[in-house]
């Protein structure tokens, strides 16, 4: 077959990126050296085979040069390969030599390539779902919960947008591959140089991160919050602006006093931003971040829905404290600590408000923390969050899901099409801030979002049939297999019941691993990306 | 027309005795050709245009020079003598070709540079620089169209409507109907507004300055000077229509220019205007460009359509396609199906009072509008703005009174005395002070005076006041 894409190029592109990646492996190695409790050689390891692995990739083409074509191909294969490279810190921890064999000394559940797999794409994809069954520093070293911490932060403002913001070779091109790559439909290109608006965005990104990390460490200096430590901190810094969710504490933000959970809020808030305004924002121009329709919309959405499930949860009787009938189904045998944290909700105010908008903010915006078990919510507040699953984050932010300004776009033609009913002559464009938008551009919006809405039915479908065939330990209810869908299409990380912020996916089969494994990457690119490449008409003609 | 308005400017230099004036035009298309038809009798004329039948047609039908060739390029503007020239004018239908042109003449020449656009982004970047493209005055022909189209709708029953000191002096002619409140009254009794002044009567094309004991009958036309208020209050006792303030429907039927700058006019007072375009991707720019209005993609004499979208409850219908037969159906299809008000553009000049014979409230002729804008720089400097009555039988002229003028430090009932009658003071303005004149107010020097002037003894008046 004549194929009409360059794939070496692409390829070669891949391979480039995988060895950069390497560089990134500082992080946990410092960690590991600075704690003392080993777990390096897994990162020497993987950096190795990443180095030479790329440079056997880079090796298929000397002069790559990306078309359109190319650029999906390079920027679906960079997320898998680098997921793939992002499996072998989980499965070589606590490999060791012993009596001449190879055994791992501790076990954990991340040794299986497949839960790996699951972790290393839910990490890059900033989606959160987590396969770790035990989420502490018993079975884990400190260099690998920052790794993990650190594959959400990456993956964040995009791995592909960070490659054109330091590799020079990347700029011809480059919006092609930050198109391809960012979330929302387009890119605004902030400077005329492409490599210039990718290292501005980072930079954006970069600086409020270490911002959090600095606040947060604050408040644990200032005594308020005696278990953010630096090092957690950091870890919390890297999983919030990157609207990942992955937490090295077991109980995600319940851990950590009510102070801090306020304090991650407007983090979480910035993280649904997109990036572009901020960027603005620092070249003195805060107005055009207000002026923004999607901004403004966003802030809208988040501040009714926080409104609403605060309220919601300030009436129910079920969250008096750990004790009731509700509440204690998911609260038995949870230390003193977090329950301190989360108790009273009922009719206190600063509790319902604090955790209302805390979970309304974190599903929002798909970074999927949680201040508490929000299992023991009654139906109306719980369901709301499942709603809040679709809604997504901004274009442009690392928020993931359908996003907010498809969501405009789509109740804004619906009006025209309202209006059209009524004036069959009518010609009225559908404008975004006052610019008419081309209704190719519409067209593309409502295909996206048809199509994951029809990835989402037939995936819980799949799910629902894979786990009555595999036998699950617990069967699997329909509200957990779509909240999974969800969780995963959308890269938000917890849905509900089993899969709850406190549970994990560690109970479905490989199978299901697998196609969630998928999921969370065609939910990053926002499918079109991926689901290109499936087509025969993109190969040969 | 067009020959009376040159007039002025023509015979001040001519009667002063000096050399003829030589005058340059780029494009013989209507405009263009009609300009130096006007110009040919008292000047010499040079006309370029780069179609050769055009070149032909002109060469037999006007005594002027007719060249053939690119009006933007200095060789064709050296052979038409561009040099020595004192009045340049480029008339193409290209914007960007106009302004060209007279940047291409200013090069070798001192010419007075004036160009015709449509566009108003060149008007406002003009108006933002002094002599910006080389252009020393800019006509822009659809814009100034669409302003009088506004200010017309804006006045109930008002024929013509003209703004003046920044807009803080109004003229106005009503059509006084049978029947109405004003009919069969004498001025003085009708004399009952704060701040207005009858300046004339327009009875069977003839221009009456009116006394206190004329008779204002069915049937006559009259012209009104005073501030927009008292105008307002006049309208609403001429007829019970109602003014843009109170119209919630307002059709504007035809994308074109003029359709377009009227459209962005109106949006800009509040209203929402529907715009009626055949053409579906004009209708795609003006909805895009237009966000404030609904654009509908119809042909407007498809009466179902009309219907549909109920032109029958319409405030006002503003005529605005490209062919004066279309606007003249348009409106006579909207008034029949029970519109209150048509406004309908006219390119040509003759038909103006055939259209409002038949019953099309108000004809706007484009042409008209661009000549007063035109006559402004020829008649003398400080002369301010000029508005032109029934098919040039009088003008409104807005004068800066100098030291020298016949009105300076004098009360108004001696300085009329020294004039020929055909003359009135309908206001002045002292700063951001309206004053409306009486026989016993004093003009100073400095004053904006508002003066209504008969054709017939303008050129006589122009130079004394």
């Amino acid at each position: 077959m004549n194929l009409k894409v360059d794939w070496r190029a692409s390829m070669s592109l891949v391979g480039r990126v995988t060895k950069y990646l390497t560089v990134a492996f500082v992080v946990p190695i410092a960690a590991g050296l600075y704690y003392g409790d080993g777990g390096l050689i897994p990162f020497f390891v993987t950096g190795a085979i990443a180095v030479a692995v790329g440079s056997a990739l880079e090796r298929l083409d000397d002069d790559p040069d990306i078309g359109a074509r190319e650029g999906f191909l390079m920027v679906a294969a960079t997320w898998f390969v680098v997921s793939l490279v992002g499996t072998l810190p989980y499965m070589l921890e606590h490999l060791a030599i012993q009596n001449g064999a190879l055994v791992h000394t501790t076990d954990t559940t991340l040794h299986n390539p497949v839960n790996a797999m699951f972790e290393s794409m839910s990490g890059f994809t900033t989606t959160g779902a987590t396969v770790m069954g035990d989420i502490s520093f018993d079975s884990h070293t400190r260099a690998l919960m920052i790794w993990r911490q650190m594959t959400q932060w990456l993956g964040g403002m995009g791995i592909v947008v960070l490659a054109v913001a330091i590799l020079p070779e990347l700029s011809v091109g480059g919006a092609q591959l930050m198109d391809a790559e960012a979330p929302g439909p387009g890119i605004e290109k902030l400077t005329p140089r492409i490599a210039e608006t990718a290292r501005a965005l980072w930079v954006a990104y970069a600086g409020i991160t270490v911002v959090e990390m600095i606040l947060l460490y604050g408040l644990h200096v200032g005594g308020m919050a005696p278990n953010m430590t630096a090092y957690n901190a950091i870890a919390h810094g890297f999983t919030t602006m990157s609207t990942g969710g992955f937490s090295p504490e077991a109980r995600s933000i319940e851990a950590f006093a009510a102070v801090v959970q306020w304090l991650i809020i407007p983090f979480m808030v910035a993280a649904g931003v997109n990036f572009a305004l901020f960027w603005h924002v620092m070249n003195g121009n805060p107005r055009k971040l207000f002026e923004d329709v999607e901004f403004r919309t966003y802030a809208g959405v988040i501040g009714a829905l926080s409104a609403i499930t605060a309220g919601l949860l300030y009436l129910d009787p079920g969250l008096a404290g750990p004790a009731t009938e509700t509440a204690s189904q998911h609260y038995d045998g949870v230390a003193a600590g977090p329950i301190a944290n989360t108790f009273p909700i009922f009719e206190d105010v600063e509790g319902a408000l604090r955790q209302g908008t805390f979970q309304a903010v974190a599903i929002v915006t798909t970074t999927g923390y949680a201040s508490m078990d929000f299992n023991a919510w009654t139906g109306a507040a719980k369901y709301l969050l499942v709603f809040a699953m679709f809604i997504g984050g901004s274009a442009g932010s690392t928020g993931g899901g359908i996003k907010i300004v498809r969501w405009l776009v789509i109740v804004k033609s619906l009006r025209r099409e309202l209006f059209t009913t009524v004036h069959p002559d009518a010609v009225r464009p559908v404008r975004l801030a006052g610019k008419p938008l081309d209704d190719r551009a519409i067209r593309g919006i409502y295909a996206f979002t048809l199509l994951y809405f029809v990835i989402f039915f037939l995936s819980t479908i799949a799910l629902v049939v894979d786990a009555t065939l595999a036998g699950r330990p617990q069967p699997l209810s329909v509200i957990e297999a779509m909240t999974a869908v969800a969780a995963t299409l959308g890269n938000i990380g917890p849905g509900l019941e089993l899969i709850g912020p406190m549970g994990g996916y560690l109970d479905f089969s490989p199978g299901a691993k697998v196609f969630m494994v998928v999921l969370m990457w065609i939910g990053r690119l926002e499918i079109f990306p991926v689901v290109v490449l499936l087509t025969r008409g993109y190969w040969s003609s | 027309m067009i020959t009376l308005l040159m007039g002025p400017f023509v015979h001040a230099d001519y009667e002063r005795g000096e050399r003829v004036v030589q005058v340059v035009v780029v494009g013989a298309g209507e405009v263009g050709s009609n300009i130096a038809a006007s110009l040919a009798d008292a000047n010499e004329v040079v006309l370029i245009d780069r179609d050769p039948d055009r070149v032909e047609a002109v060469t037999y039908r006007l005594d002027v020079l007719a060249i053939e060739g690119d009006g933007t390029s200095l060789s064709t503007l050296k052979e038409a003598g561009v040099e020595d020239a004192d009045m340049f004018i480029a008339s193409t239908d290209s914007d960007e070709a106009n302004m060209v042109s007279c940047a291409t003449a200013k090069t070798v020449s001192d010419a007075f540079t004036v160009a015709r656009v449509r566009k108003t982004d060149y008007l406002t970047t003009w108006r933002g620089a002094e002599g910006a493209f080389g252009v020393d005055f800019m006509v822009c022909t659809d814009l100034l169209a669409a302003q009088t189209i506004v200010r017309i709708a804006d006045l109930p029953g008002a024929q013509d409507v003209s703004s003046f000191t920044d807009g803080r002096v109004r003229m106005a002619e009503f059509e006084i109907p049978a029947g109405g409140s004003l009919a069969n009254q004498t001025v003085e009794s009708a004399d009952r507004f704060e701040s207005l002044t009858f300046a004339a009567i327009i009875r069977n094309g003839d221009v009456e300055i009116p006394r206190g004991d004329t008779r204002i009958e069915p049937g006559d036309k009259v012209v009104v000077i005073g501030s927009p208020d008292s105008c307002q209050l006049f309208a609403a006792e001429v007829t019970t229509e109602d003014g843009l303030a109170e119209a919630n429907e307002v059709y504007i039927v035809g994308g074109s220019e003029i359709g377009y700058q009227t459209a962005k006019l109106l949006e800009a007072r509040g209203l929402t205007p529907r715009i009626i375009e055949q053409d579906p991707e004009r209708a795609r720019w003006l909805a895009e460009e237009l966000s404030g209005s609904v654009v509908l993609e119809n042909d407007a004499t498809d009466i179902a359509f009309l219907e549909r979208e109920h032109v029958s409850d319409a405030d006002i219908v503003i005529a605005a396609l490209s062919s004066d037969e279309q606007n003249l159906l348009v409106s006579l299809l909207a008034k029949r199906l029970g519109a209150k008000r048509t406004v309908a553009v006219v390119e040509n000049g003759d038909y103006t009072s055939l259209f409002e014979t038949v019953g099309v409230d108000v004809a706007v002729n484009p042409r008209e509008v661009t000549a007063e804008e035109i006559t402004r720089f020829t008649h003398e400097e400080h002369t301010q703005n000029v508005a032109i009555i029934e098919s040039d039988r009088a003008e409104v002229l807005e004068i800066e009174v100098g030291e020298e003028s016949l009105l300076a430090n004098r009360i108004i009932a001696d300085a009329t005395a020294d004039l020929p009658r055909g003359v009135v003071v309908g206001a002045i303005t002292r700063g951001d002070e309206f004053i409306t004149p009486r026989g016993e107010t004093v003009v100073k020097p400095g004053d904006h005076v508002v003066v209504f002037i008969d054709s017939d003894v303008l050129d006589e008046v122009a130079t004394r006041l």
